[in-house]
């Protein structure tokens, strides 16, 4: 596949050897355009997860390299990571858990406060700065932590499986908020999932991985319309590329 | 829970109670079971009126030893519990000698601290520690590890100081913990201030409760003893409740043990 703008982030035979001798990553060869909506996607187990901890800088690659634009490796706050769980401190306000990576840097003062209060706006919590997390919703923690990792104005936004837990209604709609929060700031996103509709529906692009030890084995542009809303999940362009990813999937996942 | 639910739950056990002293006061009469073996609730009623003032004198002298113990117990404990999660080393180095003090019973040690230490108030005073210590020690360490691993790797991505880790993630995680432990180390604080006054077995300006409670025994004024008994008993209750009051109010907005699920 073409690659439009120059790549981001490059992963060059990456390959993972636990401690206990699990292979989780076998040689993966990964590019990622600036601004571009890829997802990564695959069963569960295969070494996403692991993946999306290297290239996050979490965990060092057992064999390998990644090499960053201008080979400067991300500053603080140049990475944005939502997890399975909404991971959110407890004892903490909604606002104050949206400050943390400012916080840590030591930043704060009005600016700042603007910047937490944009974001948690942004995902459309405006008025529950005040709340703490176990006043809210699963769908709104999660939320929270959307802003959280979006507060700094990250370069890469590193997802996890982030609505596996959620239900259908809340997941699509968190699906559509993500999705313009991407069009509006166009910060490179890699989404980790299990699902073929949920890749489809937000990707620009999505890779396939193998099971374990994950490889990548396919890649696949998705061919669909920038605007992406209800009505797309319903039309026949969309069943058909889902569809040919599940084909893909069952393919490359079987072989 | 409704009104008249909250006040069966008061009046149930005040009920039991009061049938009980009732029984008791009744078989004491009824049988004439000398004063200096058992005395009846009426009688421990009265002396705990007429000494009450002294008692509660000696009272106060235990209920410092304690509170000053637990205050210690927290304070050092909390720093010990720190010094063990940060460093592997200290963990090793430290911990079996934390867990043969908290199993040699007090009782054994009382003696020697009180020959070593000269002042009664603070020989007192560390027997009370000792026991108040281990409790807070091991829940805080527990707590510190407890982090959620997500929100480390979280503040690991933000670049997080040791510092930041400790004082905005670990130390938070554990202060449930930290109450859960003091919680019981407050009734072993007045426990082990107890059993060292038993040991100690000063007299003198300075006399603790315990002190008290032996020297009506040896007198056989056992209605006195009872009323000692009960002010003891007391001070160990309103220790809890305090504790547990201050557990509540720390952890009203966020923990899963203090909050009330959403009907």
């Amino acid at each position: 596949m073409a690659q439009p703008v120059a790549p981001l982030v490059t992963l060059t035979g990456v390959s993972k050897l636990f401690e206990q001798g699990t292979k989780a990553l076998d040689g993966v060869d990964m590019r990622l355009a600036e601004g571009e909506f890829a997802s990564l996607l695959g069963p569960s187990g295969c070494g996403k997860s692991t993946l999306l901890r290297i290239v996050a800088g979490l965990a060092e690659p057992s064999a390998g390299a990644i090499a960053w634009l201008g080979d400067r490796a991300p500053a603080r706050g140049e990475i944005g990571f939502v997890f399975q769980e909404p991971t959110l401190m407890p004892w903490a306000k909604v606002f104050d858990n949206v400050a943390l990576p400012f916080r840590l840097v030591g930043a704060g003062g009005g600016e700042v406060a603007a910047r937490v209060e944009a974001a948690i706006a942004g995902v459309g919590l405006a008025g529950f700065e005040d709340a703490y997390p176990r006043q809210l919703s699963g769908g709104m923690r999660m939320r929270v932590s959307i802003a959280r990792a979006l507060v700094t104005a990250p370069r890469l936004l590193l997802l996890d499986e982030p609505f596996a837990a959620l239900d259908e209604i809340t997941r699509f709609r968190l699906n559509d908020d993500l999705r313009r929060l991407w069009q509006e700031r166009r910060p490179t996103v890699l989404f980790v999932t299990h699902s073929v509709y949920e890749a489809v529906y937000l990707s620009q692009r999505v890779m396939v991985m193998s099971e374990r030890p994950g490889r990548i084995v396919a890649d696949m542009a998705i061919d669909l319309p920038a605007a992406r809303s209800a009505d797309l999940r319903t039309s026949p362009a969309y069943g058909e590329v889902c569809r040919a990813l599940s084909r893909r999937l069952a393919a490359e996942v079987a072989a | 829970m409704s009104r008249s639910e909250r006040l069966t739950r008061m009046l149930a056990p005040l009920g039991i109670g009061i049938l009980l002293l009732a029984l008791w006061q009744a078989a004491v009469a009824i049988e004439h079971v000398p004063a200096y073996i058992l005395p009846g609730p009426a009688a421990i009623a009265d002396s705990l009126w007429r000494n009450g003032p002294s008692l509660l004198a000696s009272l106060w002298i235990t209920f410092r030893i304690t509170m000053a113990a637990l205050l210690a117990a927290a304070g050092l404990g909390l720093l010990l519990a720190i010094a063990i999660a940060e460093s592997r080393w200290v963990e090793i180095a430290v911990l079996p000698y934390a867990v043969a003090l908290q199993v040699t019973p007090i009782v054994a040690i009382a003696p020697l601290i009180i020959i070593w230490v000269g002042s009664n108030f603070f020989s007192l005073l560390i027997c009370a520690w000792l026991v108040a210590f281990f409790p807070v020690v091991a829940n805080t360490t527990l707590g510190l590890k407890s982090a959620d691993h997500n929100l480390r790797d979280l503040f690991l991505l933000y670049g997080a100081t040791r510092w930041q880790r400790l004082w905005r993630l670990r130390l938070p995680t554990a202060l449930p913990y930290f109450l859960s432990g003091l919680r019981i180390s407050g009734g072993l604080a007045l426990i082990g201030a107890v059993v060292a006054e038993f040991v100690a077995g000063t007299g003198g300006a300075e006399t603790g409760i315990a002190f008290r409670i032996l020297e009506a025994g040896y007198r056989l004024e056992i209605a006195k003893m009872f009323a000692a008994l009960v002010l003891l008993a007391l001070t160990g209750i309103a220790i809890y409740g305090a504790l547990g009051w201050l557990n509540h109010w720390l952890l009203r907005h966020w923990h899963e043990s203090v909050l009330r699920r959403e009907p």
